[in-house]
């Protein structure tokens, strides 16, 4: 019966439970879609950073990649190779070794960030293969070949089949000195990268440092990104009995900038939904203030019949917590179904080009129904709706039956 | 056998600079069975006087004691209890709770009595049969008449079997003819039910209805005296 009463209670005034209640479904509607297009947001990327350049794992010796010394490098990749090829959650690997080097065309010259690479693993890690606007990627068997990217070339003025001068310092610091031929021209979407990189076959850059077999580091790429951590702690298992020089990072490490980014949207994010949440709880706390206020005589009327305050309470929590319920299940439900439209078809933000480049992200953004945003957005709201419904329930419990009696 | 024993009871409500005494030094015991009128002019006391007796409000000097306990005593969750079982009341009006019907007004006592589902459904009917509400179950308090509210209000107020019932101008609100019904029905319960009753009243014709008149005036018992 007090289940029946709360019930009617809720709808004795329609219209004004029925706006309560689309608060409520607004708020919820946009909490779910908005964690979910953040999630989704932060998943892609992550993702494309990942696969652009970093990976999910690196192995680098230790202290290099806070300071880009030639001579800290990966001595044996075979050994790595040993370990990574029978490793479970390791999707792929490659070998790269870098270095900074000056590059010259006919009459200009640039630093570079010059970087070898595995022309047959490379694809499985990078999808730098898939950028290349221009002549081709690197084949086996390349020698003095060269991928450019595409503003460095264009600053160069050199194109696909032109030749650059390379100079730069060995491993044991002998000079290296070269000349190459420019295969293919790539273009990332971030300007970065695409002003600043060369990359050529991992074993003439090998040959030409002077690395005696050694590389800078091996780059993982594991089945999933939740798959990481597990993965880099079985690396870093195998590692320890062979070589203590060497540190494994995961993709958070070797992307500060990403995780820093990802923190300060989420920071902002949440005082978002923070100010929306609170209008939404002020509406409620004020619609359960009125509801309770209106009703006064009533309280009073069931303290003369022996109703204590406590059940009086609950049966007030009970009708908020109606309201509440229906209005989250219905905000959640369309809110995931919003979101889920918008998973499938994508959705382009005007605007945000300019961003998205930065990021080597895609235009097309789509957001990830998760669990986790699903229970987030609707949690936030239905903790903070019965909080808010708390303090107009606790003044019934101080109210004195006669007070209450005399109330009109 | 005194259900309700007033000794000296005092009340003065204070608002800022003025005290306006309500309740004067009022002596009085109600004994089971009585059909009481608490008669007096507007102001005298009256209302206070009920709500005391029923552990609504607190006496400021004196002693209220209901079934030979002392009111005064009480926390705020015993005196809830004590109403639940002891007390029963009319007011002058809505009494009733809007969102459930005739029969679920009747039922909710029993409820919060914790009196099994059967139990109190089938005595919540039965007593709308004694009030003369036979196939009015079903109604909400806005489908019903003043007069049939206040005998629902009635139904209400005795179906928990309290040891007596406080009806704080019952009458007030409703037309001669209802009044008189009304009235008549208390009487009916009061023989054949064996409930005690206190009603307030300023009106004559009400007063006739009592087989015990008491006279409050200034928040004092003037006169009292059985038929
Ligand atoms: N809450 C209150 N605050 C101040 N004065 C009150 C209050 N309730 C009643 N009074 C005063 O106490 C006196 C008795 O009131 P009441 O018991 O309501 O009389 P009655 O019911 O006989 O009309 C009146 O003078 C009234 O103004
Ligand atoms: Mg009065």
């Amino acid at each position: 019966m007090n289940f029946i009463m709360a019930w009617r209670n809720i709808w004795r005034h329609p219209r004004r439970s029925i706006l309560t209640i689309a608060a409520i479904v607004f708020a919820t509607m946009l909490l779910v879609f908005m964690l979910s297009w953040q999630f989704g947001a932060y998943d892609t990327m992550i993702d494309a950073t990942v696969k652009i350049h970093t990976g999910h794992i690196q192995i680098q010796a230790q202290g290099y990649q806070d300071q880009r010394d030639m001579r800290k490098v990966v001595p044996d990749p075979n050994e790595i190779e040993r370990i990574l090829t029978s490793l479970r959650g390791v999707k792929s690997y490659t070998f790269r070794a870098e270095d900074f080097s000056l590059v010259s065309s006919e009459n200009r010259t640039y630093g570079v960030l010059v970087i070898g690479i595995d022309p047959q693993k490379e694809p499985s890690v990078s999808t730098l293969e898939d950028m290349i606007r221009r002549g081709r990627f690197l084949e086996a068997g390349d020698r003095r070949s060269a991928l450019a990217g595409e503003i460095l070339a264009d600053n160069l003025n050199s194109p696909v089949g032109g030749d650059l001068v390379l100079l730069g310092q060995g491993r044991d610091g002998s000079i290296a000195a070269t000349v190459l031929t420019i295969k293919g021209i790539f273009n990332t979407g971030q300007d970065e990268f695409d002003r600043t990189m060369i990359h050529i076959p991992l074993e003439y850059f090998q040959e030409l440092y002077n690395m005696r077999g050694a590389v800078h580091m091996a780059v993982v790429l594991c089945d999933s990104l939740t798959a990481v951590p597990a993965v880099k702690e079985r690396i870093a298992g195998a590692l320890s009995g062979i070589d203590s020089s060497l540190a494994v990072l995961d993709w958070k490490e070797l992307n500060p900038g990403l995780v820093q980014a990802i923190q300060m949207d989420l920071v902002s994010g949440f005082i978002f939904y923070l100010i929306l949440i609170i209008v939404v709880a002020f509406s409620i706390m004020n619609t359960f203030l009125m509801a309770v206020f209106e009703r006064t005589r009533e309280f009073g009327v069931m303290m003369s019949m022996g109703m204590g305050p406590g059940r009086l309470m609950g049966l007030l929590l009970m009708e908020s917590l109606g309201i509440t319920l229906i209005g989250v299940v219905i905000g959640t439900i369309a809110g995931a179904a919003v979101t889920w439209y918008f998973q499938i078809h994508g959705m382009v933000i005007p605007g945000a080009e300019e961003v998205a480049r930065q990021f080597g992200l895609p235009e097309r953004m789509f957001p990830q129904l998760s669990f986790l945003s699903i229970a987030v957005g609707a949690g936030i709201v239905l903790i903070l709706t019965v909080l808010s419904a708390l303090y107009p329930a606790f003044k019934v419990k101080g109210l004195k039956p006669v007070e209450a009696l005399s109330a009109v | 056998m005194t259900i309700v024993e007033c000794r000296n009871v005092k009340k003065i409500y204070r608002q800022g600079e003025v005290s306006v005494t309500a309740l004067d030094g009022v002596d009085l015991s109600i004994v089971k069975g009585d059909f009481m009128a608490l008669a007096g002019p507007s102001g005298s006391g009256k209302t206070t006087l009920l709500n005391m007796i029923g552990g609504l409000d607190s006496p400021d000097g004196g002693s209220i004691l209901l079934n030979g306990q002392a009111l005064e005593k009480m926390k705020p969750s015993q005196l809830a209890d004590m109403r639940l079982h002891q007390v029963g009341f009319v007011f002058q009006s809505y009494n009733l709770i809007p969102v459930l019907s005739a029969v679920e007004n009747v039922e909710f006592v029993m409820l919060l009595q914790g009196m099994p589902l059967q139990e109190r459904r089938r005595k919540a009917l039965a007593i709308l049969d004694d009030v003369g509400l036979a196939g009015k179950y079903g109604r909400r308090p806005a489908e019903l008449s003043g007069g049939q509210q206040q005998r629902v209000a009635v139904a209400r107020a005795i179906v928990g079997a309290p040891a007596i019932v406080l009806a704080d101008e019952p009458t007030a609100n409703l037309d001669s003819a209802s009044g008189k019904d009304l009235l008549k029905l208390m009487q009916e319960m009061n023989e054949s039910k064996k409930v005690t009753f206190i009603f307030s009243t300023h009106d004559k014709m009400v007063m006739e209805y009592a087989r015990r008149l008491t006279l409050i005036r200034d928040g004092r018992i003037v006169e009292d005296r059985r038929k």
